[in-house]
């Protein structure tokens, strides 16, 4: 992002508040055109156009408007709207929240320039997503598949292991995916510590060499967190639809993203939702998240892992409510099992994936699969209301079929979601569970047909026969 | 031709000067590029525009030119199995121009200009014809006859009509007067198509999902709001309801929805079958595809271009259902663009005018007596005909939240309730619909066609089984205290067989191939199968011990009625019925 040198100065900023430049009219500025502010120090700043109109120019500073003045301060309008030089070797490099490299080597050569908003994909070239991948934990596998496209964004209250099973989740789409794959990361206000342990887990995966980093830590300028994201989907589709790479893109934190918006939308002092975000946050977090998937007829594909923090574990928090309402689904970690010292402590019973019944079954996964989790999915809700029942009533009064629910519930966790780093294959997942549904009678499990329970039910003495 | 100019744009709202004369919803070119939007604000010399499309690039000064004339969907054959974006845009051929993004300032004809169409005239030289009338068909479908309707404002008497094959703007007869017949109509699409008068709806909408058809019915020409909170099972429901309801006519409004899930309903239908025909469903079927990163003006339009092409074909006398997912989007998209004017909030940021926009939309639902004369069966050209649009809104409440505006403005109208319940779809119980907070308001409507086309006991039946819901809900209170151990067995008894109406009844499919569509006569057959059975373990608990009653085989025999053959099930029900009530008699005596 550089040049400024043909556009003219312009000296007729008016007001500046928070992260926002009132200027006065200059002819011919464009909506959405790229600035390059310069103070009295020769301190450069990039910015965007919010606002063009006839009597005043409003623009967003990405690294905040500290050290600017009404009348040195200059503003040089690029004519251009904000775009990315793309190349492939952006690959193993490391660039700010803006864009620039970080890494200390160079600018990169673009062989294109794209603008970084991106436009919408027309619905009808859009390939529906079908390849199921394996990340090695039980839970994701069996109970929401994860699948080459998609959009499965990873929440969690503060505190909850979410960067280590983001990674972990990562780790095994790289073994899989080999060469053909790009890691896309794009961090926002993360701290240090975090990109630290993200770049050393992209370094021991191997992974480091076809990776792209963004990144604007938490100590960067807030407003630069708006473009950091689109900065990671721009390269992403680069990647993806003109190379036709597989692309993993992992984008975090999306809080911090939507509170830098709310930030510009306070300082424009427009009409606050909910949680004081702007109105059109829903339409604003869609054009990042809708940005993956596969197009028809082309190979490569995007798929995307956010990390939402849950602030307070809210799951109504505006943020999480409205990411939930864009993608397709969502792992939720459950401070309870983290608390009980389970790992990965994913909360299975509202953690979804909305693609899985298009990744699985017979000659994707196994036949059955589907039947299998539903039970299993019904089987410990009974289990979990049952516990809340024992806690008032205790164990006394409960039948033989609820005792063993109630085995069945503890095993569950224990064992099938309590699973430690060491990744499962789908089948040691899958006979895990039918080993697991042996702990109820037959007559009980409503959602597996007889067929799929004579061939995968394992035959003991003792269990699976009639209470 | 009014023209002036860009004085200020923020986002998807654009201000203009210089447009003298020009009307509020009237239709506007924005810019060098010609982005569409359409007038919302007049304030003195300066008018506020929403955009349809990206701002970006665009400059103080551009120009802005308009016709005067709002916004008009394109009415006529080739409408069906067209995939549109919410301003009437046709997908497909927006991807042969623009590629797989789309471009702005793309357009693209909504209806092919150059396809001939065989139009068979139903009038003749000499008859008189005014709005409404129809004059002749064209086969749009193999399955759908496209009747072509004397558009608003014209009559007079036929004075050449004409068998042949037209295209669309090519006239296929003149009026005495000069005026030329064509195929394709147009209609602003924010003003419902009147009707002569609606008229009360007596027939069900039927869906082959038990839980509609059953218990919580929607009738042809009512409309039903699906509420839920994410992940609760809304689109998979909105699509099967889409896939196997018995309308003529089917208008998917796909609206800020997922652009993967929007992709499956693109992918799907085309390979569906209808089940009545056996022809592909999109022969039937309009689709209105605007994703949630599409612009939000274009999506606050496309719930307004969905149902004006529902209330065509209900025009010519079909029935129509429409189904929006979903509404919460739309009602975002009007708060969006308030924010943007600066307007005032209501309640929850929502505009003011939230409460009527949702009632407005809802109203334009109905079966009525048409407009015009011609009948479709053999088109008798004096009669009058019978249309119905039929309106299923899926809400998105944030957090599940019922009690949030749009939630409370849908319910305050529609007449059927389908409340999706988080907990249900944690368990996975599908479709996640709560019978005991979901209603129908229509059954009281319906009751003729449930007596005369099933049987006198089924409404009979229908009560028993919801009463044994809502006993089990209140004992289920009572086994939270005391468990269930201490019940006494009549009462056990009620909680199994709550369980199976719920698990072996309630529950139901998506992606079961037989499964997926229960035909009314077999659901009737189930919860007869199931009220039997209840009565013949009720007469034996005092003979045999009540774990002897759990071990009948009947309790398997109703689970395994579901999968029955949909094309041959009377006979395994008959039999099955027979065997239900005889359960338990050779062990007891």
């Amino acid at each position: 992002m550089t040049t400024e040198l043909y556009a003219k100065a312009h000296r007729k900023i008016q007001d500046i508040k928070g992260p926002l430049v009132f200027m006065s009219p200059v002819a011919d500025v464009k909506y959405g055109e790229r600035v390059v502010i310069v103070n009295s120090q020769g301190r450069k700043k990039s910015g965007q156009v919010l606002e063009v109109g006839e009597k005043a120019i409003v623009i967003q500073v990405f690294e905040g408007s500290d050290g600017l003045d009404r009348k040195s301060t200059a503003v040089f309008f690029t004519g251009d709207i904000v775009k990315l030089g793309l190349s492939d070797d952006m690959l193993g490099r490391v660039f700010d929240g803006s864009g620039n490299p970080r890494d200390g080597l160079g600018e990169v050569y673009p062989e294109v320039e794209r603008p970084i908003t991106g436009s919408p994909l027309n619905p009808v070239c859009r390939q529906q997503p079908k390849a199921w991948i394996e990340t090695g934990i039980s839970s994701i596998d069996m109970l929401f598949t994860l699948v080459k496209g998609q959009k499965l964004p990873i929440w969690g209250g503060p505190g909850l292991p979410l960067n280590a099973v983001t990674m972990q989740i990562a780790r095994q789409v790289i073994r899989q995916s080999g060469e053909e794959l790009v890691v896309v990361f794009a961090g926002m206000g993360i701290t240090s510590r975090e990109y630290n342990y993200f770049y050393k887990e992209f370094q021991d995966s191997g992974a480091l060499a076809s990776s792209v980093l963004f990144l604007n830590l938490a100590d960067d300028a807030t407003i630069e967190r708006i473009l950091t994201p689109r900065l990671a989907l721009t390269t992403a589709e680069y990647f993806a639809f003109d190379k036709g790479r597989d692309v993993l893109v992992i984008l975090t934190d999306l809080l911090n993203y939507a509170n830098a918006l709310r930030e510009i939308s306070s300082a424009r002092e427009e009409i606050p939702g909910r949680r004081g975000y702007p109105g059109y946050l829903y339409t604003d977090l869609s054009t990042i998240y809708e940005r993956a998937g596969i197009i028809k007829g082309q190979k490569g594909s995007i798929t995307q892992m956010p990390i939402v923090t849950m602030p307070n574990d809210d799951i109504t928090h505006p943020v999480i409510d409205l990411t939930g309402y864009i993608t397709e689904g969502q792992i939720l970690l459950s401070r309870a099992l983290d608390r009980a010292g389970f790992y990965p402590p994913i909360d299975v019973m509202p953690s979804l994936s909305r693609l899985m019944n298009l990744g699985i079954g017979e000659e994707k996964t196994r036949e059955d699969h589907r039947q299998l989790a539903d039970q299993l999915y019904a089987l410990y809700a009974q289990g979990k209301e049952l516990e809340k029942l024992t806690a008032i009533i205790g164990s006394e009064g409960l039948g033989t079929f609820e005792k063993r629910v109630l085995k069945f519930t503890r095993r569950f966790e224990d064992e099938f979601i309590n699973q430690g780093t060491q990744p499962r294959s789908l089948k040691e997942s899958l006979d895990l569970g039918w080993d697991l549904l042996a702990e109820a009678p037959r007559g009980e499990l409503r959602r597996v047909e007889d067929k799929h329970v004579e061939k995968y039910m394992p035959k003991r003495e003792g269990v699976g026969a009639e209470a | 031709m009014i023209q002036g100019k860009i004085s200020r744009i923020s986002g998807p709202v654009v201000r203009a000067r210089g447009m003298e004369g020009i009307k509020i919803r009237d239709l506007v070119q924005v810019g060098d590029l010609g982005l569409l939007g359409e007038v919302i604000e007049v304030k003195g010399e300066e008018i506020s525009i929403q955009v349809y499309e990206e701002t970006d690039g665009l400059t103080v000064g551009e120009p802005v030119k308009s016709d005067g004339r709002p916004f008009l969907a394109q009415l006529g054959p080739g409408l069906l199995g067209m995939t549109y974006d919410g301003i009437q845009r046709p997908l497909e051929i927006l991807r042969d121009l623009t590629g797989n993004f789309i471009a702005r300032g793309a357009t693209g004809d909504p209806l092919a200009k150059n396809k001939k169409w065989h139009f068979i005239p139903t009038v003749k030289v000499g008859d008189s014809v005014s709005y409404g009338d129809i004059i002749g068909w064209v086969q749009e479908s193999p399955t759908i006859k496209h009747y072509v309707m004397i558009p608003e404002s014209v009559s007079g008497v036929i004075a050449q009509i004409k068998e042949g094959d037209y295209t669309i703007e090519e006239a296929v007869g003149l009026l005495k007067d000069g005026v030329p017949l064509k195929m394709v109509q147009s209609w602003p699409i924010r003003r419902p198509r009147p009707a002569q008068r609606k008229v009360p709806t007596s027939l069900p909408l039927v869906s082959g999902q038990r839980i509609f058809d059953v218990f919580f019915p929607v009738p042809k020409g009512g409309n039903a709001i699906i509420p839920g909170p994410f992940g609760s099972g809304k689109t998979v429901m909105q699509q099967s309801l889409a896939k196997w309801s018995d309308a003529d006519i089917v208008v998917y409004i796909g609206c800020g929805e997922r652009g993967n899930e929007m992709t499956e309903v693109l992918t799907e239908f085309p390979h569906l079958e209808d089940p009545r025909t056996g022809a592909p469903l999109m022969n039937r079927t309009i689709l209105v595809a605007n994703t949630s990163n599409m612009p939000v003006a274009a999506r606050e339009t496309s719930i307004y271009t969905g149902i004006t092409l529902a209330e065509y074909y209900r025009d010519m006398g079909y029935d129509v259902a429409l189904f929006a997912d979903s509404t919460s989007r739309w009602a975002e998209a009007l708060r969006e663009i308030s924010g943007r004017l600066g307007e005032m909030p209501g309640e929850e940021g929502y505009p003011p005018y939230l409460a009527s926009r949702v009632a407005e939309f809802y109203e334009r639902s109905g079966r009525v007596i048409c407009m015009g004369r011609g009948t479709p069966e053999g088109v008798k050209p004096s009669d009058s005909r019978e249309g119905s649009v039929t309106v299923i809104g899926a809400v998105s409440p944030p957090g599940g939240d019922f009690s949030e505006p749009v939630t409370q403005n849908s319910l305050r109208i529609a007449g059927a309730f389908w409340g999706l319940d988080a907990r249900l779809a944690y368990s996975r119980h599908f479709p996640a619909i709560n019978w005991l907070t979901s209603y129908s308001l229509y059954l009281d409507a319906l009751r003729d066609w449930y007596v005369s086309e099933l049987s006198e006991e089924f409404l009979t039946m229908r009560t028993e089984l919801m009463e044994i819901l809502q006993k089990e809900d209140e004992m289920n209170k009572i086994v939270q205290l005391v468990g269930k151990e201490s019940l006494s067995d009549p009462d056990k008894l009620l909680l199994d067989v709550a369980r199976t109406v719920r698990d072996d009844f309630l529950r139901q499919s998506a992606f079961h191939e037989i499964e997926a569509y229960c035909p009314p006569k077999k659901a009737f057959y189930m919860m007869k199968a199931i009220t039997t059975f209840y009565a013949q373990c009720q007469s034996l608990l005092g003979k045999m011990p009540y774990s002897d009653v759990l071990k009948l085989p009947g309790w398997e025999k109703i689970s395994k009625m579901r999968y029955f053959p949909n094309d041959n099930f009377e006979v395994q029900c008959e039999a099955a019925l027979k065997e239900l009530a005889q359960e338990g008699v050779v062990q007891s005596a």
